[in-house]
């Protein structure tokens, strides 16, 4: 038998159903994997009950329940409020704060029986692309410690790709889940806006959040998204839908397809601006080297266009920072959080509570929204910002016409070393160009590993469907899986 | 009909009313909407704001909106938007308080009243207040400034309770206008049970904009006076308010517009400490929230279960009881007033009697007891069956409030016991009264000639004289016919 830790969610569940391991076992072997890869700094909090929650899923299979998740160790990315740990949001404004209720995604994949380890480092409040945001320190890329892991759900990526947990949850506004997918070398996949609950996820752009699973492999993340997911009352945006088997649909076959041809048939749209001359060599190579073998199995390429694809930079720009100014707006200081420790008038605990709780990307948001929203710049930036959003998912609809899948690079360039672009902001907004797209339009995107490249990092697929198609892009990403190995490379050391 | 002016200026009044909506539980949470609960015992994560909670909309908050709509025959927005109204205040938990901004749930409508003319002669006269709109939205909650040694305490019992804003147009002229309009106003909303109209409690508050201007001018700017919770402090106010801008416009100066409160100690009012004027609400659709979507079918189901509207119910009762119009709109006052009205009348088949003994008696003893009419110890069937024994004849008007007394205070609930105990029966044997005239007009030879020789007053002498003999109980319509008969006047 392989070590634990190289087991990923299904064959770990198949381990688990065979008895040739318990959930006390696994667990207790990535609680030490997690202590003794400190260095990472993917860890915010561990759960006090994770072996207590391991007994009881073994108790639980040994009463001949069986499900794949049952007694599988993950952890959540620290935006989602958990009753028994603290969550920060990756901020000191949330510092020690305890929620009396667990999120719907946490308290859905508790109920399917997985056991949360641990709460993971993310950018403060989601904010950021290379979780070099958090107020608790960034986190590493496993692949080469000097950079950055990406962000905002970086501790997840990191901790994933280092073989610390088999899976993590994740959210995705902009890019989140995909772009540290990318950068990790792993799998993640951000459903379409809605399948998720939002409830107790906290909130960064409300139009936008959507949460999702990172994973080694587009099975795993089939397994879990199915958990995660499903209409909830809580949330008024989330789809009204039956639960969906994303890893019976990621199986079924495609009609006419062949075991060497399990793509035949799938029409892969490439976005002329998604391969742009700026995009580097190295991510260029890589991607197209996967769609030439997503071609061997059986897809056809299609050339498309997302004429605004770069607009929409300044459009998620505008959007998320207004609507974060609003949502943020509950921290002040008065019933939870951090409240400044000597203050004036009321004007002034504000001031100081907020000033000293969030950090420089959260406030920088915070004045970006609160201006965009001002009167007399409303019509001019968020007005026009939510028609371009308009017109870019129906760039995205025309090009479904032509193909079943969109595919391209999930970033321009591979991780990028910590500190390189602490400085230049816009530099990193910039970087987000290829996930944001998908973002506006609410549509769902996956990463899958794609193979390697500057400084022998990881290089991401992109892979975006239409609505509610989360069970073909599972279904090509695992086709994808099947014939390519860069889903098992592991970073050197873990 | 020309404006009044006052000091040759033209008032002009537009009221924001925010009533409280009668649902069970919060618009956006399910926390209990009950009023008086210790502080924040009443709320929820979602009502805290704590992080991660999301709103979800109380259907049975868009459904009042919708009945009232459709009772101020407003059009009801197939498609509305929540928007958030950003500003940091301690009872405002999220930082933005939900409402509706640029798309209501309901838009226009007209509310109908009568004012009686300010002389206190003259018939009343019909008036119609357009409404702009009518949105949802959630309260705050409460800051405690009190008992904290220097601190404030926060009640967030009160935070999500269901709001409905209701706009008018800048369409009164006076306060008794805005005055009535807000009586008109409550009436419905408690009528339609969307409401349940406590203005202590503050379920159904009122803010006055309130502006003068010289006839035929623009509108002048206006100060809006907050939070008056009685018609009474509403007069108060803006008659003040009024007397202040006058004043000031006299005295060279200019209104400067304004949010200002109401010392109903001093009965004046004064401007708020206030940084409103720098607020930037910054609206913006609430991303938590899908547009409301009301569909015709919802719009139909509600309209369904709506009861007859006072103004319907009024013009039924001058059609059907052949009341005159302010009779008929005093006695749709209230559901409950309305319902006591056809009790009794269908019960004595004198409408007209059973409304003047409503607006007269009745009225004089409920408001001398502050109760309302449901506790009116006297009940339909016993005011019926006394106004049946004024028609007959039995009792005189005298006699019958000396019986409504009775009835009142609970001596009796049986009307002719009541009479046969306290002897009101009045004497209609014509026999007997026919004997104490003869008597009478034997007696007074005086008179008799007096009223022959053409003096009116001599016959009012020989009635009053007959009805004492009768000691009050003669029937004074057989007293006065029998009379005329005698003296040969019939």
């Amino acid at each position: 038998m392989k070590a634990l830790h190289e087991m990923g969610v299904a064959e770990l569940g198949r381990a688990l159903d065979a008895k040739e391991v318990s959930s006390v076992e696994a667990v207790q072997h990535q609680l030490e994997r997690l202590a003794a890869h400190a260095e990472l700094n993917t860890v915010l909090g561990l759960d006090p009950q994770a072996l207590e929650h391991a007994a009881a899923a073994d108790a639980r299979r040994a009463g001949g329940e069986r499900s794949a998740l049952l007694g599988v160790p993950i952890a959540h990315k620290d935006i989602f409020v958990t009753r028994d740990t603290p969550t920060t949001a990756g901020s000191k404004m949330l510092a020690g704060y305890r929620s009396p209720f667990d999120a719907t995604v946490v308290a859905r994949l508790a109920h399917a029986g997985t056991v949360t380890l641990a709460k993971l480092n993310c950018d403060e409040f989601a904010m950021g692309s290379g979780n070099e945001n958090s107020a608790y320190g960034p986190t590493r890329n496993p692949w080469d410690p000097s950079r950055v892991p990406g962000g905002s759900s970086g501790g997840s990526a990191a901790a994933v790709a280092a073989r610390l947990l088999p899976a993590a949850t994740g959210t995705d506004t902009g890019g989140s889940i995909r772009q540290p997918a990318s950068f990790a070398g792993i799998t993640g996949i951000k459903p379409t806006y809605g399948v998720c609950s939002r409830y107790g996820m906290i909130a960064f752009a409300s139009s936008l959040d959507q949460a999702g699973p990172l994973a080694r492999s587009a099975e795993d993340c089939a397994l879990l998204l199915g958990a995660m997911s499903g209409f909830d009352e809580r949330d008024s945006t989330s789809a009204q839908r039956a639960p969906q088997d994303f890893h019976a649909q990621m199986l079924t076959p495609r009609d006419g397809a062949s075991a060497a041809q399990p793509l035949l048939g799938l029409r892969i749209g490439l976005p002329k601006e998604f391969f742009p001359k700026a995009l580097a060599n190295d991510v260029d190579r890589a991607v197209r080297a996967a769609l030439a073998e997503l071609e061997k199995l059986g897809a056809t390429l299609v050339d498309v266009s997302l004429p605004r694809t770069e607009l929409s930079i300044p459009v998620y720009y505008i959007i998320a920072p207004a609507e974060a100014s609003s949502n943020l707006s509950r921290f002040d200081g008065v019933r939870y959080g951090h409240r400044a420790a000597a203050h004036g008038d009321l004007e002034d605990m504000y001031k100081k509570s907020r000033s000293e709780g969030f950090g420089a990307e959260v406030k920088r948001r915070i004045m970006i929204g609160t201006y965009v929203l001002s009167h007399g710049y409303y019509d001019a930036y968020y007005l026009q910002a939510q028609k371009l959003r308009r017109m870019i998912a129906d760039d995205f609809q025309a090009c479904f016409s032509q193909c079943d899948v969109i595919a391209g690079p999930v970033a321009p360039t591979v991780a990028w070393k910590i500190g390189a672009k602490s400085d230049d902001p816009v530099a990193n907004y910039l970087a987000d160009i290829f996930t944001l797209p998908a973002s506006l339009a609410g549509l769902p995107g996956m990463s899958l590993p794609a193979g390697f490249g500057e400084g022998s990092m990881p290089v991401g697929l992109q892979l975006i469907g239409n609505y509610f198609d989360e069970g073909r892009l599972l279904h090509a990403a695992h086709a994808f899986q099947r014939a390519t190995d860069w889903h098992e490379r592991k970073p050197a050391g873990y | 009909m020309a404006t009044q002016l006052i000091r040759g200026y033209e008032v002009v009044i537009g009221i924001e009313t925010h009533a409280q909506l009668s649902t069970q539980s919060k618009i956006f949470s399910g926390s209990s909407t009950a009023f008086g609960a210790e502080p924040n015992t009443q709320a929820s994560p979602v009502d805290l704001a704590l992080p991660g909670t999301l709103p979800v909309l109380n259907r049975g908050a868009v459904e009042r909106a919708i009945l009232f709509g459709l009772g101020v025959g407003a059009k009801v927005a197939p498609l509305s938007i929540f928007a958030r109204k950003n500003y940091f205040y301690p009872d405002l938990p999220k930082g933005y308080q939900i409402s509706q901004y640029e798309t209501p749930v309901v838009q226009g409508g007209t509310v109908e009243f009568f004012v009686a003319p300010s002389t206190g002669a003259g018939p009343s006269v019909l008036h119609t207040v357009h409404l702009t709109r009518a949105h949802l939205e959630e309260d705050a909650g409460k800051s405690l400034h009190e008992d904290y040694q220097g601190q404030s305490g926060i009640d967030l019992n009160r935070a999500g309770t269901p709001l409905l804003e209701i706009v008018t147009e800048p369409d009164m002229r006076s306060s008794r206008e805005a005055v009535e309009y807000a009586r008109a106003l409550h009436t419905l909303v408690v009528w339609l049970g969307i409401c349940d109209g406590n203005m202590q409690e503050g379920s159904f508050r009122c803010d006055a904009n309130v502006s003068v201007r010289r006839p035929g001018a623009p509108f002048g700017t206006r100060r809006e006076i907050k939070n008056l919770n009685s018609f009474k402090f509403m007069q108060q106010a803006i008659d003040f308010e009024v007397q202040w801008q006058i004043d000031l416009l006299e005295d060279g100066g200019t209104v400067k517009q304004a949010t200002v409160l109401f010392d109903p100690d001093s009965g004046e009012t004064r401007a708020m400490r206030s940084k409103e004027d720098a607020h930037d609400y910054r609206y913006f659709p609430d991303p938590d929230l899908p547009p409301l979507v009301i569909a015709p079918e919802w719009i139909e189901r509600v309209r369904s279960t709506m009861p007859e509207l006072p103004g319907a119910m009024a013009a039924r009762f001058q059609r059907d009881y052949a009341l005159p119009a302010y009779d008929a709109a005093m006695m749709t006052q209230s559901k409950a007033f309305a319902a006591y009205f056809e009790e009794a009348a269908k019960a004595s088949g004198q409408a007209k009697l059973a409304a003047n003994w409503l607006m007269g008696e009745v009225s004089r003893r409920l408001n001398g007891e502050a109760i309302e009419i449901d506790a009116a110890p006297v009940r339909p069937a016993a005011l019926a069956a006394l106004i049946g024994r004024i028609a007959d004849g039995t009792i005189s008007n005298n006699g019958a409030r000396q019986v409504f007394d009775a009835l009142w205070s609970g001596e009796s609930p049986d009307v002719d016991a009541l009479i046969e105990a306290k002897g009101l029966k009045q004497m209609s044997d014509t026999g007997e009264l026919e004997r104490i005239v003869d008597e009478v007009l034997a007696a007074n030879t005086k008179s008799v000639e007096e009223f022959r020789a053409g003096k009116e007053k001599a016959f009012n002498a020989l009635v009053g004289q007959a009805m004492k003999a009768t000691k009050g109980k003669g029937n004074p319509a057989q007293v006065n016919e029998l009379l005329k008969k005698k003296l040969g006047a019939a």
